[in-house]
């Protein structure tokens, strides 16, 4: 099971920018490395970010085999009503994570 | 020649007294003492800073979960002996490596796990360097952040700390090098593109960037001593434990980062 740490403001005034920050755990093995016994160790990372906001899709990001182990996702938004954020993350090997906060728009 | 010989010998054991003091002289002044975390770039920092983007604490994350996870026959989990963590490991990692009364010698975090799991736990110790090892030491070592390093003075704990002193100031490897002479007499200066640091466990285990995962501290040493050219120790060496020891003596009085991020 994968750890996360997300960093969502719990309160916030209706229409002010917001920041949501993501951290989770994962490998992000590239798939070009070669291990001690010679064979290419398999490509193991997240290729999929997705946020929505109340259902609503409002961010998303493809990850790429040269972004570094643990990746920390910092983005924006407009807090526009008080409801549930959902964070999830896909990868390979069938990887699926997701975690929810909860914000109070007032 | 009979009284040259002898003002000879006495020169040389004027110098083997001196020997010491002249070591002393390079140890960093109180004043002087930094961690790491004052060399690095404002980017580094603000990463280790902020609690929910330091990836060390994911480690902790999952250092509490196997603190609470009961293993062995005896059915046992961390939590089962030494209840609320939030005091019974408060300042416990700031005074490891500490003398073990049964063993007679130092161990350090790692190895006092390790102990637990084997003496009272009854189960299989954890390998050096596993994620399970390092996030449980991250997030015991973790409840003693904010807190000033304090190696008891006693004779004992000095004995071994000497011994980790005689390896710091060792010339070692085909480069000929002592931890020392990066680390006392030339912190603060460039090696390759780097800022030589004065080399205080205050974070341990971290994460370095390098990596892209924690590590303890003897990984940090074996990497030092690989960069040296010399034979590093093996894992379960008691000269790792003496070198940790007086490491921890000398960085005395500078705060517990745990878990850092380093370059």
């Amino acid at each position: 099971m994968a750890r996360v740490l997300i960093n969502v403001p719990a309160r916030a005034k209706r229409g002010e920018v917001i920041e949501l920050k993501t951290l989770i755990s994962h490998p992000m093995e590239s798939g070009y490395r070669v291990g001690t016994n010679g064979a290419l160790i398999p490509r193991d990372i997240i290729t999929l970010f997705t946020c929505t906001y109340n259902g609503q899709e409002i961010f998303r990001a493809e990850l790429s085999p040269a972004i570094a182990a643990n990746p920390f996702i910092a983005f924006f938004t407009t807090a526009t009503e008080s409801g549930t954020l959902a964070f999830r993350w896909s990868g390979d090997n069938g990887f699926s994570a997701t975690e929810t906060a909860v914000i109070t728009v007032e | 020649m009979m009284p040259r010989r002898q003002t000879r010998r006495r020169l040389v054991t004027a110098l083997a007294l001196l020997a010491p003091l002249a070591a002393f002289a390079a140890d960093i002044p109180a004043a002087q003492r930094r961690s790491g975390y004052e060399f690095m770039g404002r980017e580094t920092r603000a990463i280790e800073d902020d609690d929910t983007g330091n990836p060390g604490m994911l480690a902790v994350l999952e250092g509490e979960v196997l603190w609470n996870r009961r293993e062995g026959p005896a059915g046992k989990s961390c939590a089962s002996c030494h209840g609320d963590l939030r005091r019974s490991m408060n300042g416990v990692a700031a005074r490891y490596p500490a003398v073990d009364p049964v063993l007679g010698r130092p161990v350090d975090l790692e190895q006092r796990i390790n102990l637990c799991r084997t003496e009272r736990q009854q189960t299989a110790p954890l390998p050096f360097e596993s994620t399970e090892l390092l996030a449980l030491t991250a997030f015991v070592a973790h409840q003693s952040k904010g807190l000033p390093i304090a190696i008891p003075d006693d004779p004992q704990t000095r004995r071994f700390g000497d011994a980790g002193r005689e390896i710091f100031e060792r010339r070692q490897g085909q480069l000929n090098l002592s931890c020392a002479q990066c680390h006392d007499d030339n912190w603060g200066q460039k090696l390759g593109g780097a800022v030589i640091p004065q080399a205080h466990p205050t974070g341990y285990p971290l994460y370095r960037l390098e990596w892209q995962s924690l590590g303890s501290l003897r990984r940090r040493l074996r990497n030092c001593l690989v960069g040296m050219r010399a034979e590093p120790y093996p894992d379960d060496a008691p000269e790792i434990v003496d070198l940790e020891l007086y490491l921890a003596w000398r960085a005395r009085g500078l705060v517990i980062e745990t878990p850092a991020v380093r370059p």
